[in-house]
């Protein structure tokens, strides 16, 4: 049996125990936290800031989805300077690629787009950085458009650690980072591609989508990843 | 080889050594072998032959011995005399006067240039008289592909006290006494990240020695590597003792494939010796190094980045907590130091902790190792004690600014740091001044800056190394970094209006408090700092661009 | 005394006004509160000093800078209405290509054209490299998002600031009204 300790998040005292991430016991608590890169089930990478909180004596913002609680953490979640730091980097998303909503297959069923609402994106300040990015429908059933993609690695972990395929990876650095099917080969050619579609679920905005589909009629079933996850008694 | 045959090799090694009369240094660190010092070396080895001297000169090539844009450079014991500038014409006539005369040939001494009266004894030189070379101790008198060489100065003497006549408690103790802090630029306490990792129980452990120095403008871990590598070993598998650890992996950067070729060497001739290996110097503490090959990625400098490329994954960071001494290779607890880190052991070892912490301030015990470069009259490789004020740095070691220019900034931590004003030259060195400075200890790069450079063009510059360098993992780096870049060009070609000013302010908070590691935590720091000393130089773009609309 | 708005149309293909006008019969309440003294449904005369400013469409030309800048001007309140005008949109699709590869696809290499002909001559913008939102050339003050935004969106922020209160979009459904 883990350890009970108490914790306080907002002010609020918590009752809950060792072992579990910050963002766990929010959620268990309903206290909503914005995620990006997180997916239920999934490794956890800390690479979307978004979940970041200020946590009493660390004098670093802490990512709620890999820090675990401790006894007598005194932990914030929504301070004015968070929501700020939340809606520049929803800003860094948006001005990275072509995130133009108006004629995306996940326009409305986007998670990036709800995103954007949450934190009260209005506008971004940023120049959009244009950058050129492929469309590689070489595959038979699906479609991967890296100018909607933001570099969660949600596709590259499931594909990996549900799938067991490991068809996605990334390539380069900075800005110029992709992800790539196989050792960058079109994701047709692909050898280790199952086709199972597991990356389209988990995908949070239109960078993966199944041929056919069309402007702000996606339809995506992250539930079933999570249930499988579940099922499946993986982590 | 167990203590006493240490004991007696090195007493028969210093015994050879005095059947020489000079020993004669040929520097052939990576600044001195690229402005032709090995064809000194030869010239040297042919000259000392043909005058039938071998019995009386001995010639060795050597490591750095600091001032490398004099080289090439032969320093000649026991006189301590340096020549600079030297090619393998000039060595004959060099070995007539100095050595066969008796009589030194002053233009060729060491700083001929710049002193009215070059000292031929180069300790008396101001460059050398303020330093204290403890890291550097044998760098450039010994031959660093020679376990003997390394013998005869004491070399292996820490270990075998280690092993023989202590435990690793003692040692984590003494460490912990010195206040040796980690040398890579974050100023952990050592002692401590040892402790930590020693306590951790696990069927295996890891010692990691980072040589991934990447700062632009940074050489000192190469040149400890190439001067004195196996210093830089002993100190490794002294942490294999203390921490309980059986393997140890050197992560050294691709691009110094004279310190990779020299550490090599060394690994082998340890585990000849017994020093490496199992059961070593007779004890039952067993314990290997392999070395790792960086490919070129600044962010492998990182910690967590650079323990995901030793496990053959892409060298990317990920969060901390847990820390690699929790959770390092492979999940296991792993101590991981930077080169002069693990250089500093031995000497604490034998000294003791207490006699280590005399040098340095209350904070920051013991020496600092900088790489001195930029508009100033001497650049090279030097160790001062920590504490030393950066004015006595730049005017008295380095000579001053060339050319009848003014001091501007020195910028310390490259592209993780920050840039220093002329008001606060009088600050002593160490990690917490430097801090509060806006910069960092980091490796000790140390760049000086004289009135002509634009502070918005050196934010710039360090900004597009981020760019390049982010691993491109977390959105503030991979966007932010370029986002900034952007806006300082902008900025730096008189496009930009005080709304881009002020949106690249709060970018750099931004980007500085949510990036994941490291290297983007620091990116905007050369920008910060710039933006709170040289404001100026940011308005006057400003105003420019303000003339160029109307 | 009764306000004055201007509707403006820059780079963008008029469907925000098209949604302006879905306010249908609440344009009403707007003319009982203010007077619509330019607009591309209206005239084409030089802008006059206004209280507010919708302006749809993004900067891609020369004479777009010149006109928001003169806008701006004239504008106590200016509103960018519709995506083009706050992001670029499909206006700055072609951002992602230069200048002349844009008007070859659009003008000689498309299917339909069966006289490829690139139009140029004085009268007719000259497109700058890039195309870019309003508020990276001036300072804007509301934002309505959508392509288009919806009729309710856009009479809702007028309402708000035609009576001197601050629109809330966040609470009336934000960027979500695509």
């Amino acid at each position: 049996m883990p350890d009970k300790i108490t914790i306080s998040i907002n002010g609020t005292e918590i009752k809950t125990e060792e072992g579990k991430s910050i963002l766990s016991v929010c959620k268990e608590n309903d206290i909503h936290i914005p995620v990006m890169c997180h997916f239920p089930g999934l490794t956890d990478v800390g690479a979307c800031r978004l979940c970041l909180c200020e946590v009493k004596g660390y004098n670093k913002l802490l990512p709620a989805c890999t820090t675990l609680v401790a006894e007598n953490m005194e932990i914030q979640t929504h301070t004015e300077k968070l929501k700020e730091y939340r809606r520049v980097i929803v800003e860094m998303f948006f001005s990275e690629r072509n995130h133009m909503c108006s004629i995306c297959v996940a326009n409305t069923n986007c998670e990036l787009q709800d995103m954007a609402t949450e934190v009260g994106m209005q506008h971004v300040r940023f120049p959009f950085l244009n950058q050129e990015c492929a469309v590689d429908a070489s595959h038979p059933k699906y479609v991967i458009d890296h100018n909607r993609c933001i570099m969660c690695t949600r596709c590259v972990r499931v594909c990996s650690e549900v799938e067991g395929a490991h068809n996605w990876d990334v390539k380069n650095r900075g800005y110029n980072a992709r992800v790539i099917s196989d050792f960058d080969q079109p994701w047709g050619e692909s050898e280790t591609c199952t086709s199972c579609g597991k990356c389209l679920n988990v995908c949070p905005t239109g960078a993966l989508w199944a041929k056919g589909s069309v402007q702000g009629k996606l339809d995506k079933f992250p539930e079933k990843i999570t249930d499988l996850i579940e099922k499946r008694g993986i982590h | 080889m167990n203590t006493n045959e240490l004991k007696e090799l090195s007493e028969k090694i210093v015994e050879e050594g005095k059947a020489f009369k000079k020993k004669v240094c040929v520097c052939c660190g990576a600044g001195c072998l690229s402005s032709g010092s090995e064809a000194v070396l030869e010239s040297m080895k042919q000259t000392i032959k043909d005058k039938g001297l071998e019995s009386t000169v001995q010639v060795i090539p050597s490591g750095c011995m600091g001032p490398c844009n004099q080289g090439p450079l032969v320093k000649i014991l026991p006189e301590e005399t340096i020549y600079e500038k030297l090619d393998g014409d000039a060595v004959e006539a060099l070995v007539d006067d100095h050595i066969v005369k008796d009589t030194p040939q002053e233009d060729k001494l060491l700083f001929s240039e710049y002193r009215d009266k070059p000292f031929v004894d180069s300790r008396e030189d101001p460059f050398f008289k303020r330093q204290k070379r403890i890291v550097l101790e044998n760098c450039g008198r010994i031959n660093p592909e020679s376990i003997e060489d390394y013998i005869g100065v004491n070399g292996y003497q820490a270990l075998a006290y280690a092993l023989h006549r202590s435990s690793p408690e003692h040692i984590i103790g003494e460490i912990k006494l010195s206040r040796l802090r980690g040398r890579g630029g974050a100023g952990y306490p050592t002692g401590f990240k040892w402790e930590t990792v020693y306590r951790h129980v696990a069927d295996q452990k890891y010692v990691v020695c980072n040589a991934d120095e990447g700062d632009p403008g940074a050489f000192m871990d190469r040149s400890i590597l190439e001067g004195d590598p196996h210093r830089v070993l002993e100190g490794m598998i002294l942490a294999g003792y203390a921490i309980g650890a059986t393997q140890g992996y050197a992560y050294i950067r691709g691009e110094y494939p004279a310190a990779i070729k020299r550490f090599e060497e060394a690994l082998k001739q340890a585990r000849k010796k017994g020093f490496l290996g199992r059961s070593i110097m007779g004890s039952d503490f067993s314990f290997d190094v392999e070395i790792r090959i960086g490919a070129g990625a600044f962010v492998c400098g990182e910690e967590t980045a650079l323990l995901a490329s030793i496990e053959g994954k892409r060298g990317t960071p990920r969060p901390r907590p847990p820390y690699p001494a929790e959770s390092g290779l492979w999940g296991k607890p792993t101590l991981i130091n930077n080169v002069e880190t693990f250089a500093n052991i031995a000497p604490i070892v034998i000294s003791g902790g207490t006699a280590f912490g005399e040098v340095g301030t209350p904070k920051s015990a013991g020496t600092k190792v900088f790489a001195l470069a930029g508009k100033v009259q001497i650049s090279g490789l030097i160790e001062v004690p920590m504490g030393t004020n950066l004015r006595d740095i730049i005017f008295e070691i380095g000579g001053g600014i060339p050319g009848g220019h003014k001091f501007k900034a020195a910028q310390t931590g490259g592209p993780s740091g920050g840039c220093i004003p002329e008001q606060h030259l009088d600050h002593p060195v160490d990690y917490e001044s430097l801090q509060e400075l806006g910069s960092i200890m980091g490796s000790g790069g140390l760049i000086v800056m004289d009135e002509t450079s634009d502070m918005v063009d050196v934010a710039r510059y360090f900004m597009e190394f981020c760019v390049d360098e982010s691993c491109g993992k977390c959105i503030p780096c991979r966007v932010g970094t370029k986002q900034m870049f952007d806006l300082l060009t902008k900025i730096y070609e008189g496009r930009a209006t005080d709304i881009d000013l002020a949106t690249l302010e709060q970018l750099a908070h931004v980007v500085k408090d949510t990036s994941l590691c490291g290297l983007g935590m620091s990116a905007p720091n050369p920008l910060l700092s710039t933006l709170r000393f040289f404001k100026e130089d940011y308005i006057q773009h400003l105003k420019d661009s303000a003339l160029a609309n109307v | 005394m009764k306000k004055k708005i201007a509707t403006v149309w820059l780079a963008g293909c008029s469907g925000c006004h098209m949604s302006l006008l879905d306010m249908d019969e609440r344009i009403l309440d707007v003319l009982a509160v203010a007077d619509i003294v330019k607009s591309p449904i209206v005239d084409g005369k030089k802008l006059p000093e206004v209280d507010v400013t919708v302006v749809e469409g993004a900067v891609g030309a020369d004479e777009h800078i010149e006109e928001i800048k003169h806008i701006r001007k004239q504008s106590k309140v200016l509103v960018s209405l519709g995506d083009c005008a706050i992001n670029g949109n499909i206006s700055a699709m072609r951002n992602f290509y230069t200048v002349q590869d844009a008007l070859e696809r659009s003008y000689a290499d498309s299917d339909t054209n069966d006289a490829p002909q690139i139009p140029g001559c004085e009268d007719i913008l000259t497109l700058d490299k890039k195309v870019v939102p309003l508020h990276d050339i001036v300072k804007v003050d509301y934002y309505i998002p959508g392509c288009p935004p919806t009729g309710d969106m856009i009479f809702y922020v007028l309402n708000e600031i035609l009576n001197d209160r601050v629109p809330d979009l966040q609470k009336e459904g934000g960027l979500k009204n695509g």
